[in-house]
């Protein structure tokens, strides 16, 4: 595919990871934020061909990974209603919440449907005017405005028995985080490239000078990354931390003005809670006061009890990159795709599934540069 | 979830904004996708898809230039000490 293919070329690659190899005097610890990169990097082996100096270490740009129990537990909830056709993605389908994860209220006899686009299920909406059709409203700043769109298009058509169940996150105030920890290690960051597709690149200009942090916007294919790490270790190199914009194709400075312009009519800024790291102020997406009819957290009352105990699973420290999967003491003994004991083993951009399906045991790559599956997304 | 894959615009239809859409092709898979985010996006355009929405229209010139960037820094090795 065009605008694909090309940036899985190896002699690309080799070329940038040559390069990366001549500029590099000492060690360097890099996150890549957004679990689509992380994903790249394990499946293609990115990591095995950089120079062993430069540690890629995993973000927390996973939305289902982070998407609290108690908000998995309000799906089961409303899902299990007989009146109820509810919509999501894919990936929330196995998510374990407190008691039982979606596909098991599917299994239970609930209306549970993978929907591809948000929009869709307001189509559903329309078609089924005796039933409440709820979608799950899950993302970062890539998906809010596909969301968005669906809310207001609901909205000027007036279809009432459509809401959304919103859990959406912010990456700046979730890097601020990160680089303010003590136990952070994260010295340059390869920005997640679609979210700026959306946001731009500004907003990430304050981030980078207040922690002395390069940051580079970056693609998702091979030649993408290994260019975000090159311009990444040639700041951290040069003792510079600018903002720079590896994903021009992509990616222009002020993002898209009628995409940020329909996310801000529908959306407002609210504390969230992140699974595994606990409640980040101002990191997160609600409904605005004219669109709050459409809550579905408000329409069918779901009790928000807080976050229990996550058991042996070490979410939270997988997220901020504080361990790698191979780290967790359950990782493919008790946790396993078919049996996750936490998000991140289930999600397609999970750290722990991209470790499942590309890893060996202790970690180690085992590099398919060649692999060209079809996108899951087209499915 | 933020996986966006770049398509080829094969048709418009924009009797309303909000509702502006049009089928892009995906290598060979079609897909109706909303284009209300990229009003200035035309047939032929290739456009970054998320979630059935185009959230970008993709940008061919930046789209070559990465290449010509990794030629200068194989270039600029020649020019380093070492490589001579
Ligand atoms: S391997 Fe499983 S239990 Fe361990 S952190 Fe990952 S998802 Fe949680």
């Amino acid at each position: 595919m065009k605008f694909i293919d090309e940036y899985r070329d190896g002699i690309s690659a080799r070329k940038l990871a040559d390069a990366i190899r001549r500029i590099t005097t000492r060690p360097h610890a890099l996150m890549e934020v957004c679990g689509g990169q992380t994903h790249s990097i394990a499946r293609f082996g990115i990591d095995t061909i950089i120079p062993p100096e430069i540690t890629l270490i995993h973000g927390p740009g996973c939305p289902v990974c982070v998407t609290p129990i108690r908000l998995i537990d309000a799906a089961v909830d409303i899902a299990a209603r007989r009146d109820v056709i509810f919509c999501s993605f894919g990936d929330m389908l196995r998510v374990p919440g407190s008691r039982k994860d979606l596909l098991t209220v599917k299994a239970e006899g609930g209306d549970v449907r993978i929907v591809y686009a948000p929009l869709d299920a307001v189509t559903l909406a329309r078609k089924n005017s005796g039933k409440q059709v709820v979608f799950f409203a899950v993302g970062f700043e890539t998906t809010a405005p596909a969301n968005a769109i669906a809310v207001h298009y609901a909205s000027e058509r007036q279809v009432r028995n459509f809401s959304v169940l919103v859990s959406h996150v912010l990456v700046p105030p979730a890097l601020e985080a990160i680089l303010s920890a003590p136990d952070n290690r994260v010295q340059g960051i390869l920005a997640a490239g679609h979210v700026c597709a959306v946001m731009g690149c500004e907003e990430y200009i304050p981030i980078a000078r207040k922690y002395r942090v390069p940051i580079v916007v970056t693609g998702f294919e091979p030649v993408d990354i290994l260019q975000g790490v090159y311009s990444c270790v040639k700041q951290l190199e040069e003792g510079r931390a600018d903002v720079e914009n590896q994903y021009k194709r992509s990616v222009q400075e002020h993002g898209n003005r009628a995409a940020q312009e329909l996310i801000r009519r529908v959306f407002t800024v609210v504390p969230r809670e992140w699974r595994g790291i606990g409640e980040i102020p101002r990191s997160g997406l609600g409904l605005t006061e004219a669109y709050r009819d459409f809550d579905a957290e408000r329409r069918f009352a779901v009790t928000a009890s807080a976050d229990g105990d996550p058991g042996e699973c070490i979410a939270g420290l997988i997220l901020r990159g504080v361990r790698k999967p191979n780290e967790c003491p359950a990782f493919t003994t008790r946790c396993t795709p078919e049996r996750p004991l936490g998000a991140p083993m289930v999600s397609s951009e999970g750290a722990c599934a991209a470790y499942y399906r590309f890893r060996r045991l202790d970690g180690e790559a085992r590099p398919q540069l060649a692999d060209s599956t079809p996108c899951p997304q087209l499915n | 979830m933020c996986l966006a894959i770049p398509g080829r615009i094969l048709d418009v239809r924009d009797d309303e904004p909000i509702l502006r859409n049009g089928r892009v092709d995906f290598g060979g898979i079609i897909k109706q996708v909303s284009l209300a985010c990229v009003p200035e996006a035309r047939v032929g355009q290739y456009v970054l898809v998320h979630a059935g929405l185009a959230i970008n229209i993709v940008d061919e010139t930046e789209a070559q230039r990465v290449f010509d960037y990794i030629e200068t820094i194989g270039e600029l090795r020649e020019l380093e000490p070492e490589a001579t």
